[in-house]
This record gives structure tokens, C-alpha cells and sequence, in this order.
């Protein structure tokens, strides 16, 4: 499904991928540890497009397509999905607008049928009761006066609804009580089966007891130092990055 | 007719003098003494330079440059409008057209100005400060029709909707169109005013507005300015509030190659209210001046502005608001927001905000902000499957919200937001939100 060759990327001239390597078959999530700064996020959003952070080389390809090549907005539709660490606030856009503008243009691209006001509400409060989110919450513009756990609930709900097929989680679940955490993982683990995968960046392992991944690789310095099975976050969480970054470096 | 070719000042001079005796109201003297003083005004004023302080921003040397001719008298069968949704007045070349308004059974009295002359001495002019305002001068001494609203105390006038239409013709006629409303005490009306004509033709259109609200009125004043791109748009608009009357005015700087949207507003009674509140979208070389001056005159009134600018192309915007509060005006809340989008690195906003305060206990706020896209922001939106464009038009659409949802009238809003999205299309930008 993602195949990640060699990958060098650099913002404001600094690099901070230094020949990243990862494969993530169709139907299994990986997650993705490593101190701060080591390149988790940067990764994200290079993967989904963001103006600003320059492959300088190294390939990147999604099934059959060269996803380095492609716009952002083509990425989402061909399937790729992030949710944001810091969700932007849009004042002035309602948040049901925005929900069904972005599943309309997915559906649009893909050739599917638009969906309508009424259908698009249906659906939309069917994934929100998952996510025990208020009604009112698709009234309010898009995650203005959102507390952080709301705004990460609202990232789920759009991943909810667009149904993607690579997820990438960026922190998502920083600021989570244990409750909106349970919500947020259900909703990934909803998702899963054969032609879905995900891409979970956390610091804590706590995340990876409820959505458990297939595969842990550990980034430092900009590329994997170190991959293993889910027992892997649990040996970081005694041991910290410190004895992995040391035998790596 | 008088064929005065030429520009300038000298060739609007030379129109008076040569339709003397055959405009509107020749007959009365008052009225000549209307034309003749504004005249003088004209005269000695000019079009205002560059070094007049209240046009520092907006040039009108390519006015001045102009040759404009007499509109045509004759009726234009080709203009197509739609059937009346409600009751309108219809203008064509700044001249009423009966035959394609509607004005039967309403609760208030609707005249066109040509013909209610004789009735207006103590309302025609009562407002207009021509040695002050160059170009009230100029509509003082030309004007030949316009609507006059006179709502009776006490009534709800409902919704009015005026049509300004130029025509395609080779004359670039200049038009200056005298309205005049009066609401009695209590009563209510909102007038939606559209202003339109050929997307490329040449042609002036200069209207003047005095609008009066008596104690506890309501005027809703929805203005939609969609004028040809060659059009010079030059209004001017004056209204007095009584105590605890409002009025509530939303302008659209849609159209035209250059437009004055100057607003007078003083409030002369206790708990008066004046909301001032528009858009202005530019594009190519347009230049768009929105110039409000309120005066508050009495104690306990309160006054919001707020005004959005979106500029694209080599377009160029200007806001300046005076706001004078007077010794006596104790307690006036005074609000105003300005604020520029700028799409493009050509396009320029300048921005006047003038606090002049004589009065110790009063709330008084002026803001102003330029800024551009939000880079995030517009990522953020093509990262869920938005395209570019889309992305910017709903992010352009959010920061128009605003001032867009400041208006309390209902039909005013839609009429907005149906104007807000027509100018997008024509910028080739298809699909802002979808609504949910």
C-alpha cells in the first residue's frame, strides 16, 4: 500500500529526513515513536502534501501512484488521510458545510454521486453519536472554541466520514482524556480491514493498547532506527529512547 | 438639445446652462435656487484633486478626463427583467420607468421625484451639504428624477426593492438620480437597491440619498453596486436619525472601474442607532472607496461598522470613517472594523479611520487589519480532497461572514449572499461551501 524509499526531506533548508524506509502493507498500522524533533511530524506532512517541506530525494509510493508527484487535495482523494496535531480553526465556515464540501469533493473526484443536505446530515450525526460529539458541534465554525479534545474528535469524524485508505495520526492522541482516546480508537479500529492502514505517530504507548499495530518502528535523527512488534512500545515505555538512540547512533 | 461636448467640470457647467428652463422644477423658483447654489458649489470645487483631504486616495482625474453625453430619452424595449418577485421601482438612465415597476397597493406612498417636485420644497436638499461634497454639488444642479418614500408614522413598510439600470449606449451618459425617503415615527421600511448596467459600456452614475428617520423608525438600506466595468459609480448618501430610530445600511462594491460609496449619518436624538456595514470585491483595475462620516449628535446612540475588502488584479480599495462625537453625545458606543483581504501582491488598500471626540463618557473602537491567505488554513482544507481554488473561495468566503451576517434584515442578507457568490462566477471560480 505506502512504500517509503530512501526519503530526505527538508524544511527551511534544515533537513530533517535523512533516508526514512518504510513499507506498510494494504490492512495493517504501524506506529511510529521517537523523541521530539526526530521527524514524526515532518513525515505526516510530507506524505500529505504541505507546501514548505521539500523532498530533496527519496520516492514515495502509494499502491501504483507517485504520491510525492501529486496535489494535495489528489492525495486525499486517492485515499490519504491526516489528522492534524494542531487542527486549524476556520472562523466563518460552519462545520457541517465544511464536512460535506470536503466528502462532496472526495465523492466528486472519485466519480460518485454528490450527497445531499439531508442524506449528508444523516450519515454525519450516525458518525458523530459514535464519537459522542454534541449536535451542535456541526453548527459551530470548523473547530472555533473547540476544546483539543473536540477538535481531535472532529479530525476523526472527517476521517470517519471520508474513509480513507491510509490514515496518518499525527499525536492525535495528545490531550485526550482516557475516555475521548477509547472514542478515538474504536473509530480507527472501525476502519480497519484489508484495504485500510494507518500510520499512528505518538509519544505514549498508552495510545497503542487500543489501537494495536501491527508493526513499531522507532524514528530518530530522521529514519528508523528500530522496528519490531507492538512489544516494542512497551520496551520504550520502560526504557525511554535514550538506549535505542545510543546503539543507533 | 444642447450638444455640450468637452470634460470636466466646464462641461457639466455648461449642461446646466444649456437645459436652463427645461429641467425638472424650472418653473419653481426654489428649485432654481437649488440648482443655481449648487452650481456655485460645482464651480467652485471642481472634481476634488487628490489634494483635498477627503479624496488622498480615490483620483478622480479619469472622471474629470471623461466625455459623458445626456442619456437618452427614448424607452429601451430590449431591457429584459425578470417578472416583480415584490414591489419595485425601476430607474433606466437615472429616469423612472412606470411601466417596469411595481408599486400597486403598498401601505406608504412611492413617487417619482419628476413628478412629486412641486410637493418636496421643505425635504429636497434639506440633508445635502453641496459646498462641502463636490459631487452632491453636481447632483444638486443636474438631477432631473429619483424615488421619493414617504412612510406614515407608525407603518411597516415591508420590503422595497429599487432597480438602477444603465443602457448599452455609445453617449457614456451621465445620470444623476435624487432619492428621498422619510420614515414617520415607528414606521419601518428596507429598500434593496440594485445598481447595474453593460458589462463594458461607459457611463456615470451619480446618485444622492437623503433619508430621514423619525423618532423609534427603522431603515434597512441593502445596496448592491454591480455596475459595468467601465462604469464610474459616485453616491452619496445622507441620512438624519431621530431618537431611537435606526439606520441599518449594507453596501456591495461589486462593479464598476471606480466607486464612491460616501455615507453621511448623523444621529440628532437620544438611543439613535447606525449600523454601517459592507463588502467591497475588487478585481482587475478596479477601484472601490467606501467613506463614511458619522455624526453623533445626541447622548445614549450607538453606531457599529463593519466593512470587508477583497482585492484581486491590480484592484485597489479604500476605507475612511470618520467618527465625530459631539460634547453633548454622553454615552455614545461607537464600533468600527475595518479589515483587507489581498489575493494578490498587486492590489492595495488604504485605510483612514478618524476618531474626533468632544464628549468625556463614551466607548469608542476602530480597528483595521490587512492580511492575506492563510497558508494552513488553505492546506488544511486540500488536505480533505478540496481543490486549490475552492479552498480559497470558501476562505473568502468566511472572512466576507461577518459582515455579511451583521445584517439583520433577511432579505438583504440573501440578496448578499447571492451577490457574493454571482461575483465569484464571474471570477471563473466555481463552488465555495456546499451548505449543509
Amino acid at each position: 500500500m505506502l512504500k517509503i524509499e530512501n526519503l530526505h526531506a527538508t524544511v527551511d533548508g534544515k533537513q530533517i529526513l535523512n533516508g526514512l524506509n518504510l513499507t506498510i502493507p494494504s490492512g495493517e498500522i504501524h506506529a511510529i515513536m521517537g523523541p521530539n524533533g526526530s521527524g514524526k511530524s515532518t513525515l505526516s506532512y510530507v506524505l500529505a502534501g504541505r507546501e514548505g517541506y521539500e523532498v530533496t530525494e527519496g520516492s514515495v509510493t502509494f499502491g501504483d501512484l507517485d504520491l510525492l508527484a501529486m496535489e494535495p487535495e489528489e492525495r486525499a482523494v486517492a485515499g490519504v488521510f491526516l489528522a492534524f496535531q494542531a487542527p486549524v480553526e476556520l472562523p466563518g465556515v460552519g462545520n457541517a458545510n465544511f464536512l460535506r464540501t470536503a466528502l462532496n469533493a472526495v465523492r466528486r473526484a472519485k466519480g460518485e454521486a454528490e450527497i445531499d443536505a439531508i442524506q449528508f446530515l444523516k450519515l454525519a450525526r450516525a458518525r458523530m453519536k459514535v464519537l459522542n460529539m454534541p449536535d451542535d458541534m456541526l453548527k459551530r465554525p470548523v473547530n472555533v472554541g473547540f476544546s483539543g479534545g473536540e477538535k481531535k474528535r472532529n479530525e476523526m469524524l472527517q476521517m470517519a466520514l471520508l474513509t480513507p485508505k491510509l490514515a496518518l495520526l499525527d499525536e492525535t492522541d495528545s490531550g485526550l482524556d482516557i475516555d475521548a482516546l477509547k472514542l478515538v480508537s474504536d473509530t480507527v479500529n472501525a476502519l480497519r480491514g484489508p484495504d485500510f492502514s494507518a500510520l499512528v505517530i505518538t509519544h505514549y504507548q498508552r495510545l497503542l493498547n487500543h489501537i494495536v499495530p501491527d508493526r513499531v518502528h522507532v524514528l530518530s535523527a530522521g529514519r528508523i532506527v528500530k522496528s519490531g512488534g507492538p512489544e516494542l512500545a512497551q520496551e520504550l515505555e520502560v526504557s525511554g529512547y535514550g538506549a535505542i538512540q545510543a546503539s543507533a547512533a | 438639445m444642447t450638444a455640450v461636448t468637452g470634460t470636466g467640470p466646464a462641461a457639466f457647467l455648461g449642461r446646466h446652462e444649456g437645459l436652463r428652463g427645461r429641467l425638472p422644477g424650472a418653473a419653481l423658483p426654489w428649485v432654481e435656487a437649488l440648482r443655481d447654489r449648487s452650481a456655485a458649489a460645482f464651480r467652485a470645487q471642481g472634481f476634488p484633486t487628490r489634494r483635498v483631504e477627503a479624496w488622498k486616495y480615490t483620483d478622480l482625474a479619469v472622471v474629470n478626463a471623461s466625455v459623458f453625453g445626456e442619456p437618452l430619452t427614448g424607452v429601451d424595449d430590449a431591457l429584459a427583467l425578470p417578472p416583480a418577485a415584490g414591489p419595485r421601482a425601476v430607474f433606466v438612465d437615472g429616469r423612472f420607468r412606470a411601466d417596469l415597476s411595481a408599486l400597486e397597493g403598498l401601505p406608504f406612498t412611492v413617487e417619482n421625484l419628476a413628478s412629486a417636485l412641486p410637493r418636496l420644497e421643505s425635504r429636497l436638499g434639506a440633508l445635502v451639504r453641496p459646498e462641502e461634497q463636490a459631487l452632491a454639488a453636481l447632483n444638486g444642479m443636474l438631477f432631473e428624477d429619483g424615488l421619493v418614500v414617504t412612510v406614515p408614522d407608525g407603518v411597516a413598510g415591508g420590503v422595497l426593492e429599487l432597480f438602477s439600470f444603465a443602457t448599452e449606449s455609445e453617449r457614456a451618459p451621465a445620470f444623476h438620480p435624487r432619492h428621498l425617503v422619510q420614515l414617520g415615527a415607528n414606521a419601518s421600511l428596507t429598500l434593496v437597491e440594485t445598481a447595474a448596467g453593460p458589462a463594458t459600456a461607459r457611463y456615470m452614475h451619480n446618485p444622492v440619498f437623503e433619508i430621514e428617520v423619525a423618532e423609534g423608525g427603522r431603515m434597512n438600506h441593502g445596496r448592491l453596486q454591480q455596475e459595468g466595468r467601465d462604469a464610474f459609480f459616485l453616491s452619496t448618501v445622507y441620512a438624519r436619525v431621530q431618537a431611537g430610530g435606526t439606520y441599518d445600511n449594507f453596501t456591495m462594491n461589486a462593479g464598476s472601474r471606480l466607486a464612491r460609496n460616501e455615507i453621511h449619518v448623523a444621529l440628532c436624538g437620544p438611543k439613535a442607532e447606525c449600523h454601517m456595514n459592507g463588502v467591497q470585491l475588487l478585481a482587475d483595475g478596479q477601484h472601490a472607496d467606501t467613506t463614511t462620516a458619522l455624526d453623533h449628535a445626541a447622548p445614549d446612540c450607538s453606531s457599529r461598522q463593519t466593512y470587508k475588502t477583497v482585492l484581486s488584479g491590480k484592484s485597489r480599495g479604500v476605507f475612511q470613517g470618520k467618527i465625530l462625537v459631539r460634547q453633548i453625545a454622553q454615552k455614545t458606543d461607537g464600533y468600527q472594523m475595518n479589515q483587507a483581504l489581498l489575493l494578490s501582491p498587486d492590489a492595495e488598500i488604504d485605510s483612514k479611520p478618524q476618531l474626533e471626540i468632544y464628549a468625556d463618557d463614551v466607548k469608542c473602537s476602530h480597528g483595521a487589519t490587512v492580511g492575506e491567505l492563510d497558508a494552513e488554513q488553505i492546506f488544511f482544507l486540500r488536505s480533505r480532497g478540496i481543490p486549490l481554488e475552492q479552498a480559497k473561495a470558501i476562505l473568502v468566503e468566511a472572512f466576507l461572514t461577518e459582515a455579511v451576517e451583521a445584517v439583520a434584515d433577511e432579505a438583504i442578507r440573501d440578496a448578499v449572499s447571492r451577490a457574493v457568490t454571482g461575483w465569484w462566477q464571474r471570477q471563473g471560480i466555481q463552488g465555495g461551501i456546499e451548505a449543509a
